[in-house]
């Protein structure tokens, strides 16, 4: 049983991070982040984590120096949000395909302009297609959790990949938590030490990040595709090993209360709780409401999204980013996609809201799930805008 | 001796790499080869040169962090290789962040005994434009943090890679794709960016100017700005026939006559003190370096003019700023 505290969850990722012993952290400050790399920096000044901390001067020179320091065979950590994730994105895409086990929390927040430091998912739809694992966390306790499985996700060799812990900024970054801490004998147990299949050392010299030719640059994309694919059962397996370790069982999509439920509500991220506030609520006056959460975004559990909304008649997916010109929401976009071929298959209602942290209650998500039952129309551009003015 | 150069001359001496370079001569060069053949440089390309040498110097424990650009081009059509040595290549603007973090990231394994202490040369790579353009904040992050790395520029003074458009580091007058002469223009209106000064700027240990037409001072440059503990900085002028319009088989000529011609003049600036390495040669006029080339072909006489003036005048302050270090004290004094 490991030690329960009461934690900002920033901190609590920090002495994650600390705890698996990681070699070279490379950051930039940016508000949400900024607690992370503060109380890292922190542990590494006063001799608790045997670190080097490089205090780049970009985020794109943060994603750089990972690279750099992962390639050498070191495990890397970094965080980010917003505009620094924008500016990082060319180099977040070869991370990836140089197969690369960084760790990186993303405190989510929207982008720029108007600029704004609060929270919504414009940063994540910004890096969606990178080819990096994507995981959500809904609360502190997840987000620590996570923090040990991603470098053993992405480290195994059957996957090196990089992770992305998505965290909601403020909402979940700042906020103090009450969560279970895990001792060291567990995280010894849990996470081996990095061993890369190649690493840039002078003992066994090797190339990296040649270019490719028409002929072969799509035989290599194909195989990073299937990489990240095959990356599945490893993503399982991490999570079966932390819930045998710890008691705490994660997958690639919750449900709560979605047994007999005929409206389910669809959420990533923090927003799962206030939906399912929402859901109790209605349950106790008779409604078969609930809610199906989203916790993999990469690579996306077609399969688990099919089965947890197969028997619902409304599927009600609240969006936190606005693909401009397109499907409005990019999260209701991917449902869709997993529905289409389905011969019974729930009509599906997108909204978007909570941009740039504007609030979303309870009472909100119930008003959702009301206009939604009653909604004729089901075609994915129909999306609204929820709590707009004007 | 401290325990770094120890090491050093330990392993220079096991690979018959010389500690000291004291006479020219071809059989005086290490044999192995750490840029292999078969890259798909152009005929004449001193920057390749440049390359070969400056890895040469540096030895097999080399780990390259290289920016996009005719080096990386030429060398990496997967599946094949001609890096002998451990090579990295991630963006055009990264190389010194890359760098730094490769140094980072061996640095913390040895500290924490996950890989045996040796010391290895963290080197980064980069064209003008990875350099002077593109790549300035990253190496200015680089410089400044402090790494144990060296930063080679190999100055082609274009975009050669990208079909010769102007840099910050073309010079004044040079008719590139993007600074054509024309009936309102006479090619390249701006002076050449300084990034050797600028990079002294960080008061880093070590920065120098060389070019392979004195191969021996290249090698003996790179050899001291590895040797260094922190940052160097090393920028090679690499004559370009291709976009330069000059003959191949005369790139060593034209790389003499820019250091004669004090176009392009060699120096080291040693812990903030500035010094010619090797002493300038006999001054010759800049027109003599300028005719050999194309991209010149379309100034006036009076633009030569004007280039040979502001030539002697950068001049003049270098030969200042070396004469205030020959007065400098060496050593603090009671």
């Amino acid at each position: 049983m490991g030690k329960r505290v009461g934690m900002e969850v920033s901190i609590a990722l920090a002495e994650a991070a600390c705890q698996a012993d990681v070699d070279v952290v490379a950051a930039y400050p940016i508000t949400p982040q900024t607690h992370i790399v503060e109380h890292l920096s922190e542990l590494v000044a006063d001799g608790h984590l045997d670190a080097e901390f490089v205090p780049v001067e970009s985020e794109h020179s943060a994603m750089s120096v990972c690279i750099g320091s992962s390639a050498a065979g070191a495990r890397t950590f970094t965080s980010t949000s917003s505009q620094g994730l924008a500016l990082m994105n060319e180099v977040v895409y070869i991370a990836s395909s140089l197969r690369l086990p960084i760790v990186m929390v993303v405190s989510n927040r929207s982008l720029s302009a108007p600029l704004s430091i609060w929270n919504d998912h414009s940063d994540v739809m910004s890096v969606r297609d990178t080819g990096w694992i994507q995981v959500f966390a809904e609360n502190g306790q997840e987000a620590y959790d996570h923090v040990f499985w991603a470098f053993r996700v992405g480290e195994d060799r059957r996957v090196l990949m990089p992770v992305m812990l998505h965290i909601d900024g403020f909402i979940l970054s700042h906020m103090v938590e009450a969560l279970e801490m895990v001792d060291k004998e567990l995280v010894k147990k849990y996470l081996p030490a990095f061993q890369p299949i190649h690493r840039l050392h002078p003992d066994n010299p090797v190339t990296m990040g040649a270019f490719a030719l028409p002929e072969l640059y799509t035989e290599a994309k194909k195989a990073q595709d299937e990489a990240l694919k095959a990356s599945w059962p490893l993503i399982l397996q991490g999570w079966e090993e932390w819930a045998q370790l710890t008691g705490r069982r994660y997958s690639p999509v919750e449900t709560y209360r979605t047994e007999d439920a005929e409206a389910v509500l669809v959420t990533m991220g923090s927003m799962g709780e206030t939906a399912s506030e929402a859901a109790d609520r209605m349950r106790a006056r008779g409604e078969k409401v609930g809610v199906v959460k989203i916790r993999l975004w990469r690579p996306f559990p077609f399969e688990q999204v099919r089965k947890a909304l197969g028997g619902a008649r409304v599927a009600v997916v609240f969006d936190r980013c606005v693909s401009f010109g397109g499907p409005g929401g990019p999260v209701a976009s991917e449902i869709r996609a997993a529905l289409y071929g389905e011969a019974v298959r729930p009509k599906v209602v997108n909204f978007i809201g909570g941009l740039a942290g504007r609030d979303v209650s309870p009472q909100d998500f119930q008003n959702m799930v009301e206009e939604a039952v009653s909604r004729k129309e089901d075609r994915q551009e129909a999306y609204r805008i929820y709590g707009v003015r004007g | 001796m401290d325990e770094r150069s120890r090491l050093e001359a330990e392993r220079l001496d096991k690979e018959n790499v010389m500690t000291e370079i004291k006479t020219y001569g071809p059989k005086n060069l290490p044999l192995e080869e750490h840029f292999a053949p078969g890259h798909r440089a152009c005929q004449g390309c001193a920057e390749v040169l440049a390359l070969r040498l400056a890895l040469k110097a540096l030895g097999k424990d080399t780990v390259v962090a290289n920016a996009t650009g005719c080096m990386e081009i030429v060398s990496t059509p997967l599946p094949t290789t001609s890096w002998v040595v451990p090579y990295i290549h991630v963006g055009f603007e990264n190389a010194a962040a890359v760098c730094s973090g490769v140094e980072a990231g061996l640095k913390a394994l040895m500290r924490k005994a996950r890989l045996p202490k040796k010391l290895i040369h963290c080197v980064a790579v980069a064209g003008d434009g990875g350099t002077a353009d593109i790549g300035m904040q990253a190496l200015s992050g680089a410089l400044e943090r402090g790494h144990d790395m060296v930063y080679i520029c190999l100055d082609n003074e274009a975009y050669m890679n990208t079909g010769i458009q102007r840099s910050s580091s073309t010079p004044y007058g040079a008719m590139t794709t993007t600074s054509p002469p024309g009936r309102l223009s006479f090619g390249q209106s701006t002076q050449k960016k300084n990034v050797a000064e600028i990079a002294a700027a960080h008061g880093i240990p070590y920065v120098a100017t060389a070019c392979p037409s004195y191969p021996w001072d290249l090698m003996k440059k790179v050899q001291k700005a590895a040797l260094v503990e922190g940052p160097a900085y090393v920028h090679i002028l690499s004559v370009c026939p291709t976009g330069w319009r000059s003959q191949p088989e005369e790139s060593i000529e034209l790389g003499k006559l820019a250091v004669a011609s004090r176009v392009f003049p060699l120096y080291e600036v040693e812990d903030g003190r500035y010094k010619f390495v090797p002493k300038p040669p006999k001054q010759v006029p800049v027109v003599e370096y300028l005719k050999k080339q194309g991209r010149f072909r379309h100034l006036t006489d009076n633009m030569i003019e004007e280039i040979q003036r502001n030539v002697d005048e950068q001049f003049r302050r270098l030969e200042a700023k070396v004469r205030i270090s020959l007065e400098a004290p060496q050593e603090p004094q009671e």
